[in-house]
């Protein structure tokens, strides 16, 4: 998942607000100043941040908590409309022009994936069934056309290129002659980076964009661009009028808050993102998706309304409390399983259970049906004693409750270690809570 | 440092060479072999190198960051405010909540200790934390014997480029300099280095596209040796710091590297994007933990970003910075100087 660490601080930032009744000013107010240093640390410019946290406090505070939401799960909702809403509320397509070729301008700075891009744009628009025509411009960068030949080559797709004697405007022009006469639908122009301060080369690609009037220019940015993001977003909007971005690099593990941010200054909406070198790894840009990961819920935002309805959330924040005093036992365990595999597919609620989706190491565990049964089997195995104070569970009690619930002292011996592992988790969530460090997270 | 900002522009025969595609390892065609210089030389405002530029204030930006700096310095009240909007000059300088944060708790502490009223002052002092934190300049020196630099680096950030600078540098000091094209995974990668190699006038060391990095590494490593050269550069592909198998390669590459270079100088130098925000101490790490970092090289450092972020990787890692990149032509390379990059933050 792409924003998933950010997601997690996030998440984690939230359910300190969960059981605290009511949004009040202070609430929200400490919530978001860790909001705040959870989007700076993901790249967020820090005046898109500055105001993206004003309007949260302006919605959230003294917001009526809908009945079936904890404070905090209201605040979730409303994070995540203003993120959504921040980075654009559709998903967007390209251009189409009406009499073929459609242009494509790619421009960005320099080593941000233009060609790259260029190539798994190429792929994208073939596999839909047009014949696109790569243009090489990039006259500049040493073999950097014999860079966009081989993606040629590779995709059967055609290159088009002078050299690196003729001018990118000129290249341009005579490209949208070979591709009507070739019968090409769409022609994507990979151009030089540049930065977007040097005025000649900016000037470079006014000039492009006067000579063939592009139908779409898309702006290739590096998902690692700290805040400077904006600068160059903004620039390269100004002098050329981008219609969208394409955001690289995501397979990363970079927070990529400069999604937020360009989307912020330039209103312009990021199109793409793209994963991995492979030629195929471009994907559609999903605001929606996006925002929730960003919130540390992944799918489990939409899953809160499902659990609305089922999960009792006076149990979970009492089960929570638990997990934080440490008084967590085998009969909550059984208990908020019970609860969770009423709702469904259990590896996707696993974020449900408060505190837990937190836990990184929960994330990997394997989430086996069967399993749960004989864990299920085991507990309903254990006297009261044994479930409040599991300790107390010696070799013979392990026999005992192995043969008890038909299975294998393995099993129990498992489960307690699980167990044990989920409590020491816990210690050490909340020690770090404490401090009040959200970087210092072990999990993170 | 300076001077060489305003330094020569590539030699016109130099051009024409790789043009006519003279060497005969660049293969039939040269393709790419375009050059920014006709477009740049009116354009003496993009050799202006990071200090400079800064007190030009090249951009509004800039310009407004400089002024913003100003302002916070004089007269006015050490109070919160100040604080605060020392925070975010150093956040959107790419610093990193955590150092900045350390750096300016420390501020703090010396402001109710030295009972510090004059916001000049706390200015100097200021700048000399931050060039404490960065330590003296470690420039990037050869020793006597075979020196062997493995540049590593995201995909992008500058690696090839920054090659072709250094062995200009040392090429221009006499130096017997030898590249070995370790990136065979990216389409025409290869070429790139062997352009560069023409240009400055080099040998490279390749193999095909595909190949076995560390064999390239291998057979560099053995050419440099038998034909006695002072400086071995070797390039490697771009890799996310999190793609585990590539990392594993480049260890094995670093494997090869230590085995068959017994007895002559390693360097490792990871090149860092200056336009990177706070992935670049991932990078940092992981690539630390692989390969063992033993410089930094900074690029893009001509455009508006400040890189802030080394300071951070300073701050974490120890790793020094060595270098830093200011264009895309091989003269476009200068040493890291610790006070300059402190004073360009803050800009008088
Ligand atoms: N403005 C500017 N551009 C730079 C600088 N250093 C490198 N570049 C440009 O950045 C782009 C990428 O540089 P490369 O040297 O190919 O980067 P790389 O790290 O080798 O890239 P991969 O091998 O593809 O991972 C090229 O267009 C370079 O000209 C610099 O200091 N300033
Ligand atoms: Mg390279």
């Amino acid at each position: 998942m792409v924003f998933e660490n950010l997601a997690e601080k996030l998440q984690a930032t939230f359910s300190k607000l969960r059981g605290k009744g009511k949004l009040n000013e202070k609430d929200v107010k400490t919530a978001l100043k860790e909001v705040k240093l959870a989007l700076l640390e993901a790249d967020v410019n820090f005046k898109v941040v500055k105001d993206f946290i004003k309007k949260i406090e302006e919605r959230a505070v003294g917001y009526e908590v809908m009945e079936s939401l904890s404070p905090g799960q209201q605040v979730i909702k409303i994070v995540n409309d203003e993120l959504t809403k921040l980075m654009g509320g559709t998903q967007s397509k390209l251009a189409s022009a009406s009499k073929p070729p459609t242009i494509i301008l790619m421009v960005g700075l320099q080593g941000a994936g233009k060609t790259t891009t260029t190539g798994k744009l190429a792929k994208l628009l073939e596999k839909q069934g047009r014949r696109p025509l790569l243009v090489a411009a990039d006259i500049y960068r040493p073999a950097a056309i014999k860079q966009l030949q081989v993606l040629g080559e590779r995709l059967d797709i055609p290159v088009f290129s002078m050299g690196s004697q003729t001018s990118p405007i000129d290249i341009a022009k005579a490209a949208v002659q070979y591709a009507e006469n070739q019968g090409r639908d769409y022609m994507i122009i990979d151009t030089a980076g540049r930065l977007h301060i040097n005025e000649e080369l900016m000037g470079e690609l006014k000039d492009i964009k006067a000579s063939v009037k592009p139908h779409e220019i898309l702006l290739v940015v590096d998902s690692m661009t700290g805040q400077d993001a904006v600068n160059v977003a903004e620039s390269f909007d100004q002098a050329l009028g981008i219609d969208g971005v394409v955001l690289t690099k995501l397979d990363g593990d970079a927070r990529g808050g400069a999604a937020l941010s360009i989307r912020t200054v330039t209103g312009k909406p990021i199109k793409f993102i793209g994963m991995g070198e492979k030629l195929d790894g471009l994907e559609p840009f999903h605001p929606d998706r996006m925002a929730n990961r960003i919130l540390g819920m992944g799918d489990v935002l939409s899953l809160i309304e499902k659990a609305q309805e089922t999960i009792d959330l006076k149990k979970a924040q009492e089960l929570e409390e638990k997990l934080r005093k440490q008084e967590f036992t085998f009969e909550d365990f059984l208990d908020q399983m019970k609860q969770v595999r009423n709702m469904g597919p259990l590896d996707q609620l696993m974020g449900m259970i408060p505190g837990m989706g937190k836990v990184k190491q929960l994330k990997n565990m394997q989430v086996d049906e069967k399993a749960l049964d004989h864990v299920e089997a085991i507990i309903n195995s254990m006297t009261r004693e044994e479930r409040v104070n599991p300790d107390v569970i010696n070799g013979s009690r392990r026999k005992r409750i192995a043969r008890g619930s038909g299975t294998s002292v393995q099993e129990v011996n498992k489960l307690l270690k699980q167990f044990n592992d989920v409590r020491k988790m816990m210690k050490q969530l909340t020690g770090m809570q404490k401090k009040g460090k959200m970087s210092k997270f072990p999990f993170m | 440092m300076l001077k060489k900002l305003f330094g020569k522009r590539e030699k016109d025969e130099e051009i024409a060479e790789v043009l006519e595609g003279k060497a005969q390892d660049v293969g039939e065609e040269t393709p790419g072999t375009g050059e920014r210089e006709q477009l740049e030389v009116q354009d003496e405002k993009q050799k202006v190198g990071l200090y400079q530029r800064l007190k030009e204030g090249l951009n509004k930006t800039r310009k407004g960051f400089v002024n913003k700096v100003e302002s916070l310095f004089t007269g006015r009240a050490i109070d919160d405010e100040f604080f605060e909007e020392l925070e975010e000059i150093l956040i959107q300088a790419d610093v990193g909540i955590n150092t900045t944060m350390k750096l300016v708790e420390h501020l703090q502490e010396i402001v109710d200790e030295k009972r510090i009223n004059d916001p000049v002052e706390l200015k100097q002092i200021f700048k000399e934390e931050i060039n404490n934190l960065l330590g003296e300049p470690t420039p990037l020196e050869l020793k006597s014997g075979l020196n062997i630099v493995m540049v590593v680096g995201v995909n992008g950030a500058g690696k090839t480029t920054t090659i072709a600078k250094i062995s200009e540098r040392f090429k221009n000091q006499g130096k017997k300099v030898l590249l070995g094209a370790g990136d065979t995974f990216r389409a025409a990668a290869i070429d790139q280095l062997k352009v560069w190699g023409n240009r400055v006038g080099i040998d490279v060391i390749a193999h095909s596209e595909g190949a076995d990095a560390a064999a390239v590494a291998f057979d560099a490593i053995h050419a440099a040796r038998s034909r006695n050269v002072d400086l071995l550069i070797l390039d490697t592909a771009g890799r996310l710091h999190t793609q585990k198998n590539l990392m594993e390669e480049l260890k094995k590459v670093r494997r090869v590297l230590s085995r068959e270079a017994a007895g002559a100088h390693e360097h490792v130098l990871l090149v860092v994007d200056a336009t990177t925000g706070q992935n670049a101490i991932n990078q940092a790490r992981l690539f630390n933990e692989a390969v063992e970092v033993n410089g930094i090289t900074l690029t893009k450092l001509d455009g508006t970003a400040k890189g802030g972020i080394v300071i951070a990787i300073k701050d974490d890692l120890k790793i020094p910075i060595q270098l830093i990149g200011v264009g895309e032509k091989a003269e476009d390379l200068q040493d890291f100087i610790p006070e300059e990059f402190v004073q360009a933050l803050f800009a008088e």
